[in-house]
């Protein structure tokens, strides 16, 4: 059974379904509620047995809902791809149901979206960041992260008063791609690899 | 004389990585072991991130061209590739035979760099060094092919939206030809280095055994998945980019294990080559770029400076980006490492409302918890060497 025909059957067995706008293959809209059904109904009926992709949108602080996540299915015989979508209910915590039991490889892409959106996975079995280090207190992929990121503790806090370094982020006048207008002091703005106050003609401070 | 009973039998962490030679790049596997046997691994991930799809959503469609150079930089021609059809089609472009046919051709050609280099690679880390000899004065000889092609031997940025960089120069799909007809002697030779070596045999057969049913589950793609007997393979089921017209196999693995993802990789470099000369010996002519995608393509360079509409054209393609419409769209190409994913949502205009990259290698290694547990130390750089991961892609 094609793609087609088995978005036409989850809008007759989920109330909630709706057919989604799409560039290319057949995508349905569905209640977050429904979605460990859903995608259950398409693996066990509609042979798509391989979770090809799971991500999520980020709509911008001013759009409610703000949060969509998005699942694409591949069947592994039909070759046909599906877009299963869910708007998060909640949209300052936003969360929606996990789909680790149906297939064990959603674990990482679901600590993938939240590491980056702050999207919670409720069932997830080991729900931790997984890209960003643990304690990385930002969610990089909201529309409200600068692209040139926020100052943060490099490394946890144990570490740090372990080892009793504290880390300085690399000088980025004002963004990756910012080049700071007025003067051009290159020498300040360069991180600087070398410690100058020590060289052959001046000796080592103790 | 003490008895078992007396030995400390207490449970060993062992973290293997970043900086691993056998971790290629920068993986971290945390891992518990009892004796020699690993009784838990887990992959740390996430040393190479460097907010790809963040600065995709900050710069225009052909402005993230090298950025995908830098996901699997064993195969950047194909990367690129794989993300220019992706916006092409929210754009609903489809690019004339030659164009198509570079496109392939350029896929094909890093399919084998990157293949040459994961054999060679596996074959390093269970001890078989002249392989990885062999294998990376071959690709030395296809980097200077890229060279001469795109002005880069890594990182290559060859294609467009709407086309590529530039045609070929004269005489470099000759010299591809050639290219293949030195090559196919050297990489038998360099096979029957290790296809029948007892060391290799012994190190990679029946280890990092993966079932077809996890290779579903997980989302393992490309020689991985297939080694697992799932004949999978989008440039025969989903095809794109012209592949249709080409004559080629699929091989297949029967016991999934890490000997059976060398031989897959063995096997689609010598298919590879099948492709790369059907395209060398029926070298499609006419243009290389959409001549109907204005807004999309940059005009011609000598329209440029003497045309007024052509010098608005350029102007606005370079400050606003090619306009793309409204849409979702998700394309997975067949790369070297498996299914590599774009997912763009676009609400018009010149950048990307969001682009999420799938990688394969990410897939691939999301399985590595449950196929360490039960082998010895020795056998995760195996299993490791076998999957053919690149970080740069993982991490993104």
């Amino acid at each position: 059974m094609s793609a087609t025909e088995a978005t036409t059957v989850l809008k007759t067995r989920f109330p909630g379904a709706i057919d989604r706008a799409s560039a290319d293959h057949p995508a349905v809209a569905l209640p977050a509620a429904d979605i460990p059904a859903a995608l259950k109904c398409l693996r066990d009926e509609f042979a798509f047995d391989m979770l090809s992709d799971l991500t999520a949108i980020d709509w911008s602080q001013a759009a409610s809902p703000r949060f969509t996540v998005v699942y694409h299915l591949l069947s592994t015989t039909t070759h046909d791809y599906i877009r299963v979508t869910a708007d998060c209910p909640s949209d300052a915590e936003p969360s929606v149901p996990s789909v680790t039991s149906l297939w064990p490889g959603a674990n990482w892409h679901e600590r993938e979206v939240f590491d980056m959106f702050g999207i919670g996975f409720a069932g997830h079995p080991d729900l931790r960041r997984i890209l960003m280090w643990d304690g990385y207190p930002h969610f990089p992929l909201r529309k409200e992260f600068p692209l040139a990121g926020i100052d943060a503790p490099l490394s946890d806090a144990a570490v740090a008063a372990e080892t009793n370094v504290n880390l300085i982020p690399a000088p980025m006048a004002g963004g990756p791609f910012v080049a700071s207008a007025g003067e051009m002091n290159l020498g300040a703005a360069e991180p600087e690899a070398k410690d100058e106050s020590w060289n052959e003609g001046k000796p080592k401070p103790e | 004389m003490s008895s078992p009973a007396d030995f400390d039998t207490e449970k060993m962490s062992l973290s293997m990585g970043p900086s691993h030679p056998s971790t290629h790049g920068v993986l971290r596997l945390q891992m518990e072991l009892d004796g020699e046997i690993v009784t838990k691994a887990d992959p740390i991930v996430g040393h190479l991130h460097r907010g790809d799809e963040k600065i995709a959503e900050n710069m225009t469609y052909n402005q993230f061209v090298p950025y995908t150079d830098r996901l699997d930089y064993i195969a950047p021609l194909a990367n690129n590739m794989a993300y220019v059809i992706a916006v092409e089609k929210l754009c609903k472009l489809e690019m004339p035979p030659r164009c198509q046919a570079i496109r392939v051709l350029t896929a094909e050609l890093a399919r084998i760099s990157s293949h040459l280099l994961g054999i060679g690679a596996l074959a390093i880390d269970v001890g078989a060094w002249t392989v990885f000899l062999y294998t990376f004065t071959e690709r030395e000889k296809l980097y200077r092919l890229f060279e001469e092609l795109t002005g880069a031997r890594f990182t290559t940025s060859y294609t467009r939206i709407g086309g590529l960089m530039r045609d070929v120069p004269g005489g470099w799909i000759e010299r591809v030809g050639a290219f293949c007809d030195q090559f196919l002697p050297i990489l038998e030779e360099s096979l029957d280095l290790i296809t029948r070596n007892k060391i290799f045999t012994d190190r990679t057969q029946g280890i990092g055994v993966i079932t077809r049913e996890d290779a579903i589950a997980y989302g393992l793609t490309g020689p991985n998945l297939r080694a697992s007997g799932v004949p999978l393979d989008l440039r025969k089921d989903k095809p794109y980019s012209g592949y249709e017209k080409y004559e080629f196999d699929i091989p297949v693995g029967t016991v999934g294990d890490s000997y059976d993802r060398y031989l897959i990789r063995a096997e689609e470099i010598r298919q590879s080559v099948r492709i790369v000369r059907q395209i060398v010996s029926n070298f499609p002519g006419g243009a290389w770029y959409a001549e109907d995608a204005r807004r999309i393509f940059a005009p011609r360079k000598d329209k440029i400076l003497t045309s007024m509409e052509e010098l608005i054209q350029n102007f606005m393609l370079v400050t606003e980006g090619p306009q793309v419409p409204a849409g979702e769209v998700y394309f997975e190409a067949e790369n070297p490492k498996g299914a590599l994913g774009f997912f763009i949502v676009s609400k018009g205009g010149g950048v990307p409302w969001r682009l999420k990259i799938r990688a394969p290698s990410f897939c691939n290694l999301s399985i590595l918890p449950k196929v360490c547990v039960g082998a010895m130390v020795s056998d995760v750089v195996a299993i490791l060497g076998s999957l053919d991961f690149v970080m740069g892609e993982c991490d993104r």
